[in-house]
């Protein structure tokens, strides 16, 4: 595992960026100092050898459900109807009805 | 506090002695009197939908007096987490990024919950996405516990529990991504249920973290409990992660007998820190099931002590990614009206919109999803989850449920907890490792400490063995 002890205030900034959050002054030594407490609990993982463990997205595959017995749960691919356009839009904090409207996309 | 059982509620409105209408507005009268700041403070309801239960209410009534056979929850005033979608009422998922969303659809659990008969009082107070163990992340203010208003309800599904513990509704719904359901449960003494992984349609549940999140519900007692989820349990279309299974007669269950089954107790969940009252109220719960007739027998589940560490990277990991998608362009809120950019307007929203833990939470999640950090965080903590899932898979060959504590400690004073995330976050002990392993798991009340604060057992089946778990659970509220 990485080095555990060391999330450093440019990390922070760099993955607060990713994630498209605008931490403010205050918020950074603090959430470093958290991720720091975390990630070092996190690293208890260490201990444990995991070779050739394979790793779990979910239960389904842990219980032996066959390809087949999963594919027989999915629905049909066929057309249905759906939410009504007018309601969703209405939810939009901005919208003409038919798009979603956002600040320009493309900077020049 | 409130007494009325599903069965009391159905009988009385079958038999002509209440109506439906009657019933509805007794409970909003109680709300009205004792929820708000005015009354006891409990904070549980962050929206009522009046028109949607009176209507209902008033169908219930119709029925019954033509003498039409009447549904399971007929009239039955039923809260639910404002995680799920309820067309007609706000969603806001204790968050203000979501304030004055209003979704266009039902969640299939709502849905499910109105065609047998219930009637829907409103929405319910969380954690914000669900993100927390005291309720103390809302942004419409924190749930008091009814039992005692100075301590915390516990969390996310704090509304959930409070709600039914306090008389304003007879049951409702919640959702378990790590034990919350389970553990606000047993802070509040009532009844919840975390269904195995895809035995409830989550079609409407606004997602945390999506291979862990799981809706379920709560109830004053067992029989109520498994009404409940005879009605949510069965494939959805709408879901394609819920199972095809078939659904057991889960309140026809209880009347058989406990003797004869093999309840297993590990050994490492009565470890250090467990609170002496609590030890001492489950060690009476098994004595009792020994009389019943069980045979119970210590087990090992060895990885236990890993389940926190794996659970947080999963869990934050998944919801950096499902919290990617309110951004301030499709639903709520949207900051940042001068903004130049795109990528300014989504940093603002997402500033202002989320609170300090759901920041926390993805910054995290975006940590151990990073480039470098994948496999050594991600790919690892999938590794031990196989681990985790491997124990339960081994001990259920050898009984039939798992009886162990659900919280190490009561329910603790409001804000007594909120300045070290990590402290938090280990009080999620006892319950991530049934929510990694998609077993199902209930919270049954088994005592109170001597200063009357409630206590929960927790009981945790095999998948999709929802039956046995509720028979113990029985046996342990009647013994």
């Amino acid at each position: 595992m990485a080095d555990v002890a060391g999330v450093t205030m440019d990390e922070v900034q760099r993955v607060a960026e990713l994630a498209n959050l605008d931490l403010t002054a205050e918020e950074v030594p603090r959430m470093q100092r958290d991720l720091n407490a975390i990630l070092g609990h996190i690293a208890q993982l260490n201990e444990l050898d995991t070779t050739g463990v394979p790793a779990m997205a979910q239960v389904g595959e842990m219980l032996g459900a066959a390809v087949e017995s999963t594919g027989a749960s999915l629905r049909a691919d066929a057309k249905r109807p759906s939410l009504d356009r007018a309601a969703v839009m209405a939810s939009a904090p901005e919208s003409d009805s038919r798009f979603f409207k956002v600040p320009k996309v493309i900077e020049r | 506090m409130g007494s009325a059982t599903i069965q009391e509620v159905r009988a009385a409105i079958a038999s002509g002695k209440a109506t439906a209408t009657a019933i509805a507005e007794e409970h909003y009268a109680r709300i009205a009197t004792e929820d708000g700041p005015s009354g006891k403070g409990i904070n549980s309801f962050l929206a009522l939908s009046r028109d949607r239960a009176l209507e209902q209410a008033a169908k219930i009534d119709a029925m019954a007096a033509k003498g039409d056979a009447l549904p399971p929850l007929a009239g039955v005033p039923v809260g639910i987490k404002d995680v799920l979608t309820m067309k007609g009422s706000p969603a806001t998922a204790g968050s203000l990024i979501l304030k004055g969303y209003m979704p266009p659809y039902d969640a299939t659990a709502v849905t499910r919950m109105e065609a047998a008969g219930a009637v829907l009082l409103g929405k319910l107070n969380c954690d914000e996405f669900a993100m927390g163990s005291s309720n103390e992340n809302s942004a419409y203010g924190p749930v008091h516990n009814p039992r005692a208003l100075d301590r915390v309800p516990g969390g996310s599904s704090g509304g959930s529990a409070a709600a039914v513990a306090a008389g304003f509704a007879v049951a409702s719904l919640g959702s378990d991504t790590g034990g919350s359901i389970r553990q606000p449960a047993a802070f509040c003494g009532v009844v919840g249920v975390l269904p195995t992984y895809g035995r409830v349609s989550r079609y409407g549940l606004i997602a945390f973290a999506s291979s862990l999140d799981r809706v379920g519900p709560f109830a004053t007692n067992v029989r109520d409990a498994a009404t409940m989820l005879g009605v949510l349990a069965g494939q959805d279309a709408k879901d394609a992660t819920s199972s095809d299974r078939p659904v057991g007669d889960y309140v026809g269950a209880l009347a058989k007998p406990v003797k004869g089954l093999r309840i297993g107790v590990p050994a490492e969940y009565f470890g250090e820190g467990l609170d002496a009252e609590i030890r001492a109220a489950i060690e009476r719960a098994l004595d009792g099931l020994r009389e019943a007739g069980c045979e119970v027998k210590t087990i090992a589940l060895p990885h236990t002590k890993y389940a926190i560490p794996t659970y947080y990277v999963i869990a934050t990991a998944e919801a950096s990614a499902n919290l990617s998608r309110f951004d301030g362009v499709r639903f709520g809120f949207r900051a940042g009206a001068g903004t130049q950019t795109l990528s300014e307007m989504y940093r603002e929203t997402r500033d202002q919109g989320f609170g300090a833990e759901v920041k926390r939470r993805i910054l995290l999640g975006t940590y151990v999803l990073s480039a470098g950090y994948y496999d050594a965080y991600y790919r690892k903590a999938q590794q031990v989850r196989t681990l985790l899932t491997r124990d339960f898979l081994a001990a259920f060959a050898e009984v039939d449920a798992i009886v162990a504590p659900i919280t190490p400690t009561p329910p603790w004073k409001l804000g007594e907890k909120t300045a070290d995330p990590l402290q938090m976050y280990l009080e999620d002990i006892y319950s991530v490792a049934a929510s990694l392993a998609g077993i199902c798991a209930m919270s049954v009340p088994c005592g109170e400490t001597a200063s009357g604060l409630p206590i929960g057992v927790q009981i945790m089946g095999r998948h999709f063995n929802e039956e046995t778990m509720l028979r113990v659970g029985l046996a342990i509220e009647t013994a």
